[in-house]
């Protein structure tokens, strides 16, 4: 019985200490240097893994950055310019500055702007919707609502409203990822310059109808009058096929342009309240 | 035993509701919007301008390329504008807006209803007539008729097999055409014989049919090489790929053309178009279209001018009944919903069917349970939930490699789901995405 075990054991060990020996050699012999920078690269970044640098995940990024010779077209929006200049530090690199962006949907059709026209009932997905037909309301260019943008969100910073009928993004939750841009059907969605306070303020349209059938369709749509174009004075706005944009890069939020669209097709967000311009008061008691 | 084809297929109810109602010739409407992509391939480019008077038969837009088809008046009148308007996707689509001033035709063509048997044209003439009339195929597809009529290089047409089915539920307006105008099918059959250059022919018809098979049966005995293929009732027999497996037993291989296996499959519609084409000088501009549904007053049948807006033959039977719940373009199977009532009728509309809310409700989706009712449907041979599940996680990769582009969008696997899952609905957008890619491969 003894006699038994102590072969077992011995027939283990010695298959063992082999497949070890012949282990260590294979190891040595095949043994790949990488660049010891790509782990501290990769401990650096936020491990996120959302692509929105256009690599697949943090690790071929840290890769890439190990090979670039400089960092001007390598960018983690999630880690922003903290995350690059350590980046940077590691490699001995300069880290180009760049702005934080956040997403922002551009339709306001809610359900009070857009009525409902007809009901779609098949798959509920965007993409297969848009596919199928123009969508519930007369506006073919807008939100269908049925949260693909939603399903592509990584970071929960997308909010489905019923009761509004659009998304709505969360900005301080958004790392301008990208992958909302992607999912969108009707390519409603921007990753815009991030100001402080999350202030904005953004053309939420993208209806290039033609004004009237435009407005027909949706009481907040872009009729492209240009208005605002004239107004502007950073020119940041530019109207192209009946629709204005206001290059968030330009934009210095004076908030000129609200007030003169007629549609009041551009919004502004987080900003106090106006002042309310107040005529002088006539003096209602004559001076001594 | 009757013919039919072997995998899959289903019986829905058939619901031929306006297959007693002779065809009759709807009022020319006050204008219409002619769309210049009717047909599959590259729309055609308008040759009018506003304000130009038009005659009925005159051509108003030319085919831009070889795959795609000339397009013609339907009225006379003025041209309003050149312009966009909405189609059954709810896009806008470009089309020519004519605003109808009575009905002078163009001088040529022959307006009487006499018979007009003999022809003495080469293939490549009756060819070349078919493509200027602007002829497609009329079962729904609409692929132009020139284009099928030339076979690629080293292949060769043996028979001709027209479609005389009517698979679709609701639908009526092939069997009223076979019946009201069977010789002048049978005339428009032997010149498509002429043109492909073949010696036999055979229409295809479903047996719940029993008038037309009858009425076809004796009168192609006056005409040569023309034989009737009695089928069993199964939908979607009057699918080219499953009409070829039920009259010929041969079965189309995955991605091949009919013309693979030798045949070549025209409608009885597109068989009568082009009888009038060659016979009468006469372009397609007109077709039959049946209008249909459980709460339609009077469910017809009507010849209507192409670009003539749906309500007007929702007037012509009575108005749009109150509890209607979806308007459907074509048949219940593979029709679309459309979301207005100002689509034009176009050279693909078989039928327009109102269906009842109660009917039209989509239930409720709930979880696969893997029943494979699916499977047992289909009849490509497809595994629809697999195809279903690989489009909805965006594998499409793995969708091509299951055969997605096989499938031809007959609805029997959603008709059949116990589940009610949007089988057909991910499978289209999946077989849209593999297709783009397909041709990106390509560039």
């Amino acid at each position: 019985m003894s006699i038994t075990v102590i072969y077992t054991v011995a027939t283990l060990s010695a298959i063992g200490t082999s497949a070890a020996i012949i282990l260590y050699f294979v190891a040595r012999k095949f043994k790949v240097n990488e660049d010891p920078r790509i782990d501290e690269v990769e401990g650096n970044l936020p491990a996120s893994n959302c692509g929105g640098c256009g690599y697949a995940g943090c690790r071929a990024f840290a890769e890439a950055c190990v090979k670039a010779s400089d960092l001007n077209d390598l960018h983690c929006p999630v880690g922003g310019n903290e995350t690059m200049n350590k980046v940077a530090e590691i490699l001995g690199l300069e880290a180009v500055k760049k702005d934080a962006r956040v997403a922002f949907i551009r339709c306001n059709g809610t359900c009070d702007h857009r009525p409902k026209t007809n009901i779609y009932d098949g798959a509920t997905t965007c993409s297969i919707a848009s596919s199928v037909y123009s969508g519930e309301t007369d506006c073919q260019w807008g939100c269908l609502g049925y949260g693909d943008c939603y399903d592509a969100c990584d970071f929960d910073a997308i909010e489905l409203r019923s009761d509004l009928g659009v998304p709505k993004i969360i900005d301080d939750k958004c790392v301008a990822c990208g992958a909302c841009v992607d999912a969108c059907p009707k390519d409603l969605i921007e990753l815009r310059k991030k100001f402080p306070k999350e202030r904005k303020v953004v053309v939420a349209c993208r209806n290039q109808d033609k004004g009237g059938v435009a407005r027909k369709a949706c009481s907040v749509a872009c009729i492209g009058c240009g208005k605002c174009e004239k107004e502007c004075k950073f020119d940041a706005i530019t109207i192209e096929n009946n629709l204005a944009f206001i290059d968030s890069d330009k934009c210095k939020l004076c908030r000129k342009c609200v007030p003169v669209c007629p549609t009041n097709a551009i919004i502004e967000e987080n900003f106090p309240p106006r002042k309310i311009k107040v005529e002088e008061k006539e003096e209602c008691r004559t001076a001594k | 035993m009757l013919k039919t084809f072997k995998k899959g297929g289903v019986h829905p109810p058939e619901n031929k509701l306006s297959a007693g109602n002779p065809i009759e010739v709807l009022p020319l409407p006050a204008s219409v919007f002619i769309p210049v992509a009717q047909h599959i391939g590259a729309p055609a480019t308008p040759v009018v301008q506003r304000g130009d008077q038009v005659k009925t038969g005159q051509i108003i837009a030319k085919s831009s390329s070889f795959v795609s088809t000339n397009i013609h008046s339907s009225v006379s009148g003025k041209v309003k504008k050149v312009d966009f308007q909405a189609d059954s996707s709810g896009y806008p689509k470009q089309g020519i807006l004519i605003d109808v001033e009575g009905d002078e035709w163009v001088e040529d063509i022959d307006r009487t209803e006499e018979l007009k048997k003999e022809f003495d044209l080469e293939g490549a003439e009756i060819i070349k007539k078919i493509q200027e009339a602007g002829i497609v195929g009329l079962g729904g597809a609409t692929f132009p008729t020139h284009v099928k009529l030339v076979p690629p290089k080293g292949m060769k047409a043996e028979v001709l097999l027209i479609n005389g089915v009517e698979c679709e539920p609701y639908l009526t307006s092939d069997h009223r055409l076979m019946l009201e105008k069977a010789d002048e099918i049978l005339v428009g059959i032997q010149l498509l014989k002429k043109a492909m250059n073949v010696e036999k022919a055979v229409i295809g018809i479903e047996n719940n049919k029993a008038d037309a098979i009858q009425l076809l049966s004796q009168k192609s005995k006056e005409y040569e090489g023309i034989d009737i293929a009695v089928l069993k009732v199964k939908y979607p027999q009057g699918g080219e790929k499953q009409l070829i497996k039920a009259v010929t037993g041969r079965e189309v291989p995955s991605g091949g053309l009919p013309i693979a296996v030798g045949a070549v499959v025209s409608n009885v519609g597109t068989a009568f178009a082009v009888y009038e084409a060659i016979q009468k000088n006469k372009p397609l501009f007109e077709r039959v279209v049946t209008i249909t549904g459980k709460g339609v007053a009077k469910p017809s049948n009507f010849r209507v001018r192409m670009g003539t807006p749906t309500s007007a033959l929702v007037e012509a039977t009575g108005g749009l009944p109150e509890d209607t719940g979806k308007i459907i373009s074509g048949g219940p199977m593979m029709g679309r919903a459309i979301a207005s009532l100002d689509v034009p009728v176009t050279k693909g509309t078989s039928g327009i069917l109102l269906m009842k809310k109660e009917e039209s409700k989509r239930e409720e989706v709930i979880a696969c349970i893997r029943c494979s009712r699916c499977v047992s449907a289909c009849p490509m041979g497809l595994e629809p939930y697999l195809l279903m599940t690989l489009a909805e996680k965006q594998i499409f990769d793995r969708s091509e490699d299951n055969k997605i582009m096989d499938c031809i969008e007959c609805g029997s696997c959603s008709y059949t789901c116990p589940s009610s899952r949007p089988l057909l609905d991910y499978i289209r957008f999946g077989k849209g995405k593999v297709g783009e890619i397909i041709r990106s491969r390509k560039k």
